[in-house]
């Protein structure tokens, strides 16, 4: 009798915060009306979910910063929202676990290279913003191999992280050229360089950023090459939830205002010498002019408050994969459209 | 009052008196399981319903029918034919063969080594002694993952390259793309020789025993070894005979160019990794549950059987493990489900097994929920069967007592 009522009294003990879970969720399904925009100002922080991994793109210090061209745009986010760059908390996410995190709700923002697809924009749950790095996975190869092209993949292994398009890439791409290659897979980002590294695979495939990236901190990068052909193409866009148009809209005009901010010429040293331009589409996009902000729920100027505090897209890339790092990636389909590249911002009207 | 507490105790209190009901200790006993039953049910269906409903809201849809699609991936290693146009299923398929391969690998070599490092425990023999002890105590006090680790980057890949292999005799080539053993390719006639063989060694079996038989019953000199050799050449002969040719060729690795080993059993440096990972780790596991089944066996059963005059390893193989075993076999079970279960650690060293194919499946279709479940189910499939026939055998070891 008394061992009956202990069990009984553990399991109704047991039951109340799951009860408690439920009203929870309940009342989350209540708040998922609103935006998650109203929730993250009433944080006061961003929660931002990254790579970590990946120099240039996103990597934290010894010290524990983080910094990289994902990272920065998380930072203009939370400037835009906050005035503060340094208002984020930085998740690491391996590839597996970024769609989850995103469905729920663990980031607001998933910033992580990843690759802009029909099927993950359609049937994982996902919002894309505009693209913020134009890519194409490559395969890197030791130069002492003497291999110039895929063809001479022929019957040899290659290193592959999991949980990304850059597997299928290689299949589709292999299948077409009738390459008969052994494929490694690996779960984590540095057991696949590691391995590779140490002789057992003769090609390492990735997006070209991250193999660039990656082979500054190889132990000697100069041994390295990447082959000329590209698998494909790769589009790296921040992701946002499904359905919630509001926060969508945030993250994605931030996004155009750095771009849009670059072709105008405006940049964090110079955007205080804007302030008595005659130009209206200067004013209308610093917010001196018009409310292009209200519409989203946010400050008038939180294109300036970005850029000043961050930059506009083309310091955030020079910062990170210009000239003067140890990638020095040529800019590319990554300029803005009036220079021949790909980046194009919608009017700011 | 008094006489319905009477009645009570003959049977069920009347249910229209609820505080009577309310004060027998037979209702409670009967009423907290139900409710406990209730509990849980509606814990999953909270749970299930959570689910559900996180999904609706996110647009996503529950269902299997993604599992017919193209994989568009390739794997590694397979065992059954594979192209990146089958469907996710035949890729899962592929995975689970090579998580079975591992496993069933992994199973009888733990099981040798551990048998092996036990006994080695118990020996008279110091060196022997202190040398399975630094084994077993080494291998069952650090994390498998890492063990694999060092498996795969501090031995499998620090193996030199093909160009200057380490050649054993046989000849087996260790190299950093993998270990190349010498194998036999079928011929013509590997068929017939099976049959035959199979047919000579049944002949021999039965000829062993009926001479066994006349030595014990009638202690007449048997020759049990030479009868029972007749028929086994005698079908050997016959299937050289009838083929006319030896049951299979050998397979040898042969090197090509002085770049490419070709030919001969080709183990990955991935599959050896996982498989001599998961046997030494669970073998030093066994060690322990081998020498506590040892060490069960009272020691009148060892000064009996000495005093029989049989040696120590005739003791130990007659008398010993017999009895050992029945301590050993349900330990040695919850090892053998862990080593299946922890063959799932091959994600972290690129071996393409069954968790490792489901998860890039769910990576590609973001079926996080379906995947997850198909993962469970065969897991629990896995460990089940081996629990059964682990159980099955214990019946028959077990002592029986009448």
């Amino acid at each position: 009798m008394r061992k009956w009522s202990s069990l009984l009294l553990t399991l109704m003990l047991l039951a109340v915060p799951l009860v408690g879970c439920s009203r929870f969720y309940a009342q989350g399904s209540a708040a998922s009306a609103s935006s998650l925009l109203d929730r993250v100002k009433n944080r006061g922080k961003l929660v931002c979910g990254v790579s970590g991994e990946l120099p240039g793109f996103s990597y934290v210090n010894q010290q524990g910063e983080y910094s990289g061209l994902d990272v920065d745009v998380c930072r203009a986010i939370a400037a835009a929202l906050f005035d503060d760059p340094d208002a984020v908390d930085y998740r690491n996410l391996n590839a597996k676990e970024r769609f989850t995190a995103v469905q729920a709700g663990e980031v607001d923002i998933l910033s992580r290279n990843t690759t802009w697809t029909i099927s993950r924009d359609t049937s994982v749950g996902l919002e894309f913003a505009p693209t913020v790095f134009y890519d194409g996975q490559g395969m890197m190869v030791k130069k002492a191999s003497g291999i110039k092209n895929l063809k001479d993949l022929e019957g040899s292994s290659v290193c592959v992280q999991t949980g990304t398009t850059t597997e299928q890439n290689l299949a589709d791409q292999m299948r077409k050229l009738g390459v008969k290659y052994t494929p490694i897979v690996f779960e984590d980002v540095n057991a696949a360089f590691a391995t590779y590294e140490e002789g057992r695979c003769d090609g390492m495939t990735a997006d070209r950023s991250a193999l660039v990236a990656r082979r500054s901190v190889l132990k000697n990068p100069d041994e390295h090459i990447l082959l000329e052909e590209l698998l494909s193409k790769e589009p790296l866009a921040p992701a946002v939830i499904n359905g919630d148009a509001r926060w969508f809209d945030t993250v994605k005009w931030v996004i155009f205002g750095l771009i849009e901010a670059e072709e105008l010429g405006i940049n964090s040293q110079n955007i205080d010498s804007f302030t008595n331009t005659d130009n209206s589409v200067v004013k209308r996009l610093l917010g001196t002019e018009g409310n292009l902000g209200q519409g989203l729920g946010l400050p008038n100027d939180f294109v300036a408050r970005a850029v000043r505090k961050v930059g506009n897209y083309g310091e955030i890339y020079n910062r990170n994969l210009g000239p003067g790092t140890p990638f020095n990636l040529p800019r590319g389909q990554n300029e803005i459209w009036t220079k021949g590249g790909l980046l194009y911002a919608p009017p700011f009207r | 009052m008094s006489t319905s507490r009477q009645r009570g105790n003959s049977r069920l209190p009347n249910f229209k008196d609820l505080p009577t009901l309310l004060r027998d200790a037979r209702f409670w006993r009967f009423a907290a399981q139900a409710i406990a039953v209730l509990l849980v049910v509606l814990l999953v269906i909270l749970i299930v319903d959570n689910v559900i409903y996180n999904l609706r809201q996110l647009g996503i849809q529950l269902g299997f029918d993604f599992l017919r699609t193209q994989a568009s991936f390739d794997i590694g290693e397979t065992l059954i034919p594979y192209s990146p146009a089958d469907s996710y299923t035949r890729a899962i398929l592929v995975g689970l063969v090579n998580s079975l391969r591992v496993t069933v690998l992994g199973l009888i070599f733990a099981t040798m080594l551990g048998l092996l490092a036990g006994i080695a425990r118990l020996s008279s023999n110091w060196l022997l002694r202190q040398l399975a002890l630094v084994y077993v105590e080494i291998f069952r006090n650090t994390p498998l993952l890492l063990q694999l680790f060092f498996w795969y980057f501090a031995v499998f890949l620090k193996l030199p390259g093909v160009e200057n292999s380490i050649t054993l005799p046989g000849p087996t080539y260790l190299t950093s793309r993998g270990v190349f053993l010498p194998w036999f390719n079928p011929t013509a006639g590997t068929g017939l020789w099976l049959v035959l063989l199979a047919l000579g060694i049944g002949g021999a079996i039965a000829l062993w025993r009926w001479r066994v038989r006349l030595i014990l019953e009638q202690g007449r000199p048997g020759n049990p070894i030479l009868w029972s050799l007749g028929p086994l050449v005698a079908s050997g002969l016959l299937a050289l005979i009838l083929t006319r040719t030896i049951p299979f060729s050998w397979n040898l690795p042969q090197l090509v160019g002085g770049t490419q080993l070709q030919g001969g059993l080709r183990l990955s440096p991935e599959f050896s990794t996982l498989v001599i990972g998961l046997v030494v780790y669970t073998g030093s596991f066994i060690a322990e549950i081998v020498r506590a089944g040892i060490q069960a066996v009272p020691r009148g059963q060892w000064e009996a059987a000495r005093a029989l005059g049989l040696k120590p390893g005739r003791i130990m193989q007659m008398v010993i493990l017999p009895q050992a075993l029945r301590v050993i076999i349900p330990p040695l079970t919850s090892q053998y489900l862990n080593l299946a279960k922890n063959s799932s650690l091959a994600i972290a060293i690129g071996f393409p097994d069954v968790y490792f194919v489901a998860s890039t499946t769910f990576n590609q279709t973001g079926r996080a929920v379906e995947v997850m479940l198909l993962i469970m189910i065969t897991y629990l499939t896995i460990s089940l069967t081996i629990s059964l026939l682990m159980n099955l055998y214990n019946q028959t070891v077990q002592l029986k007592e009448r």
